[in-house]
């Protein structure tokens, strides 16, 4: 039973176990925080790039160093607190949004038994530390004593109530084909082809719904610049500011990880297990930047969503195509449907939901028309 | 303690809820300058709003009337800066009425190449902004600020000055253009004309910001004249109202050109407008490319040295790139103006805003701020 239990060592309560641990948080606690600065120079090049821009190039070669730059900054920067801050509550802050996403990190599997622990609830594990994220946001929101930082953080915590529905039911979806809540376990089961193909509109609903957990575009109302400057962090500087940037960062690679685990098969697919860590590690690496990239590619693309507009997307659209999956998927295992028909139905699903969202295109041919008339008066020569 | 005898918790009746006052500006992203508006909020909705100007003002009005009439064109290019030629127009034609000149044919042409072009580098700055201000990271306003980079560059090359360029002069324009100037304009032209397609592309064709703009804050036309509204403001409420048409001045009355107009008067059209006026400003420009005389004089060669202007009295309406530019102009002998009263269209517009804003959400009060197209210079003065 222990085995199951614990399978990277032995027993629970000895020395070695513990050190063991130890040392593999301190490696992942490391190699998160070099990752993240990565992730962040690298947004600011791709983003640049959509822009036409160049990005960093000053420090280091090819502005490599520029996230270890700022880190310097931020840490030689004074730590302000507003006069009507909430003392405590502010400065805790960062603290409770920062460990949880840590946490989250201790349970995800980077290659075949590589990570600092593996649980046999993983996926659950994940969801509820993440979902404990809100504390810190909403301690920062009302500890501040702005009322910038106050919506921010109201609007923070409607949101990702809301989304985490759907984001658990589209998960739900996938487990129910799985069987397990292991992470590991799940990656296994990949061998042959991802979850994705089974399931591509659970992938896509979860997708849409981990963009608003992370606040990435198009679902950055919390912390949106060109309305409540910053959101819920508006009045935080220096090492705490960073502290939030680092857990933003971290959230968003450790969900990749996730994601990249439970939809596109992890280190598993392809030739995972034959191809040994080495191939296993680049999979995973591979996959979750993929994740991150496309996250960046929507958000230097697509404008914001309004507050209401957001909710009546989750509860109109997303939980009720997340519901009539799990219905579909329960019919289909418990009559022993084929895995085709699995397919069938989600790809019909995923059909629909892209059929809502750009049913909006499709009416706005008369103003695409309205321009191509204007541009056909106009009789001149192609450049 | 409150104990609630009937229920265990308060229905929202109950709730002593207190409507917040937040400060957009005048240190704001939203506020494209430094404009402050205060918003009284319940939660999201905004209840009132309360729009502070005056933070720019140079006392545009008074300076002018203490300095010569030439001298004080560097002041009016300031007004509205995103598009100084066509301010240098409005205020030389204003000065050209009072004393009576005529301006020779070929800086008439190059004057309204050159406010056309003003025109479309505002209205680069407006789409870009817009973006941004609707969420768009920034990408939309890069594409606009490649345009007008462009647009500037050409302006350097013609008058030395990118932003400011005290070009056009009373009684024609300072100096003639340059050897290669209509390669380089045709040129600039291919390249707006992309330029406009990339920010129609990634806007037009954007999902969410249709969704966001369609239907915000409608206004009839009634309603629109009635506040004093003019400009693309006015002309997406369906009224074809432009003063290049309806009181042409310069050459516009020689120019073939259509009005867009909108329907509903929302800020998707607000925005359409513009987008569709940059492609008629381009249209002008390419006539009065193949037009213009290829060679003559750029200024009255009977301008006399000091410029004294006996009685008179005119009131000269331009179409800015905000709406109606209006400049009043009294000489009473002298070398100054004794009085220049400028009509500002972002001043009027942005009268409008309250009416617009309230009833909206928060997210939606700095898109109609946005949408009204408001230059801080021009407000204040």
């Amino acid at each position: 039973m222990s085995e199951v239990l614990n399978p990277f060592g032995s027993e629970i309560f000895g020395i070695w176990n513990w050190l063991d641990a130890i040392i593999r948080v301190v490696i992942m606690v490391t190699v998160m925080t070099v990752v993240v600065m990565y992730l962040i120079y690298g947004e600011r090049k791709i983003v640049a790039r959509f822009q036409q821009r160049l990005g960093p190039t000053r420090t280091g070669p090819a502005g490599l160093l520029q996230s270890f730059a700022d880190a310097l900054k931020l840490v030689g920067k004074e730590d302000l607190r507003p006069k009507r801050a909430d003392r405590w509550v502010f400065e805790f802050a960062p603290f409770a949004t920062f460990v949880p996403v840590f946490i989250t990190l201790s349970i995800l599997p980077f290659a075949q038994d590589w990570g600092v622990r593996n649980l046999p609830l993983g996926l659950f594990f994940m969801i509820s530390a993440l979902g404990l994220e809100i504390v810190g946001v909403m301690m920062a929101g009302l500890g501040s004593g702005n009322k910038f930082a106050l919506l921010g953080a109201v609007r923070a915590a409607a949101q990702m109530i809301s989304y985490e529905i759907p984001l658990v039911l589209s998960l739900l979806a996938v487990v129910m084909i799985a069987g397990t809540l292991d992470l590991n376990q799940m990656a296994l089961q990949q061998d042959r082809y991802p979850y994705v193909i089974l399931q591509p509109l659970a992938f896509l609903i979860f997708f849409t719904a981990m963009l608003s957990e992370l606040h990435r575009a198009p679902f950055d109302i919390p912390v949106a610049e060109s309305e409540i400057v910053g959101g819920y962090f508006v009045e935080y500087s220096g090492i705490r500011w960073s502290m939030f940037m680092l857990s933003e960062y971290a959230a968003m690679w450790g969900f990749s990880i996730f994601g990249a685990v439970v939809f596109l098969g992890g280190w598993q697919f392809p030739m995972g297990e034959d191809w040994g860590w080495g191939w296993q590690l680049a999979l995973t690496m591979g996959k979750s930047l993929a994740f991150i990239f496309v996250m960046l590619w929507v958000r230097a693309t697509v404008p914001r969503l309004r507050i209401d507009q957001l909710m009546s997307f989750c509860w109109k659209v997303l939980l009720p195509m997340s519901l009539v999956q799990i219905l579909a998927n329960g019919f289909i295992l418990v009559y022993g449907g084929p895995y085709w028909l699995l397919t069938l139905t989600s790809s019909l699903g995923a059909a629909v939901l892209v059929a809502i969202i750009m049913r909006q295109a499709f009416r706005r041919s008369s103003t695409k028309t309205l321009v191509g008339a204007y541009r056909t008066q106009l009789q001149v020569p192609a450049p | 303690m409150t104990v609630w005898p009937d229920q265990l918790a308060p229905t929202e009746a109950e709730f002593d809820t207190v409507d917040m006052t937040i400060n957009i500006g005048p240190q704001h992203p939203a506020t494209h300058g430094v404009f402050r508006m205060v918003l009284t909020v319940d939660g999201e909705l905004v209840v009132d709003c309360e729009p502070y100007i005056g933070y720019l003002h140079r006392g545009l009005e008074k300076l002018t009337e203490t300095a010569d009439y030439r001298q004080a064109m560097g002041w009016w290019d300031r007004t509205d800066y995103l598009a100084g030629m066509c301010c240098e127009f409005a205020y030389c034609d204003t000065v050209e009425r009072l004393a009576g000149f005529e301006v020779p044919d070929r800086a008439q042409y190059i004057r309204v190449i050159m406010a056309e072009l003003s025109r479309i580098n505002s209205h680069f700055m407006f789409l870009g902004a817009f973006g941004a201000d609707v969420g768009s990271f920034g990408t939309s306003f890069i594409y606009g600020w490649r345009e007008r980079e462009r647009i500037y560059d050409l302006f350097e090359e013609v008058a030395g000055d990118r932003m400011f360029p005290t070009y056009i002069k009373v009684g024609g324009v300072t100096m003639d253009l340059p050897e290669n100037f209509e390669s380089r304009c045709r040129w600039l032209i291919a390249s707006i004309k992309q330029g406009i397609e990339d920010l129609d592309g990634l806007l037009t064709g954007n999902e969410i910001f249709v969704e966001r703009c369609r239907g915000l804050s409608p206004m009839s036309t009634e309603e629109a004249i009635g506040l004093g509204i003019t400009g693309p403001v006015l002309r997406a409420t369906g009224i074809p109202w432009d003063l290049r048409k309806a009181e042409p001045y310069g050459i516009y009355s020689q120019l073939n050109f259509d009005i867009p107009t909108g329907r509903n008067g929302d800020v998707f059209d607000r925005y359409f407008v513009r987008l569709s006026e940059m492609y008629q400003s381009v249209r002008i420009i390419e006539q009065c490319l193949a037009e213009m005389p290829k060679s003559g004089l750029v200024l009255n060669p009977d301008l006399p040295k000091t410029l004294r202007i006996t009685d008179a009295e005119v009131y000269v309406r331009h179409e800015g790139t905000k709406g109606e530019y209006g400049v009043f102009g009294m000489a009473k002998g002298g070398t100054n103006a004794y009085r220049m009263k400028l009509r500002s269209p972002s001043f009027c517009n942005l009268s409008a805003l309250r009416r617009m804003v309230v009833g909206s959400y928060v997210a939606d009060a700095v898109i109609i701020l946005g949408s009204l197209d408001i230059v801080l210079g021009e407000v204040d003065k």
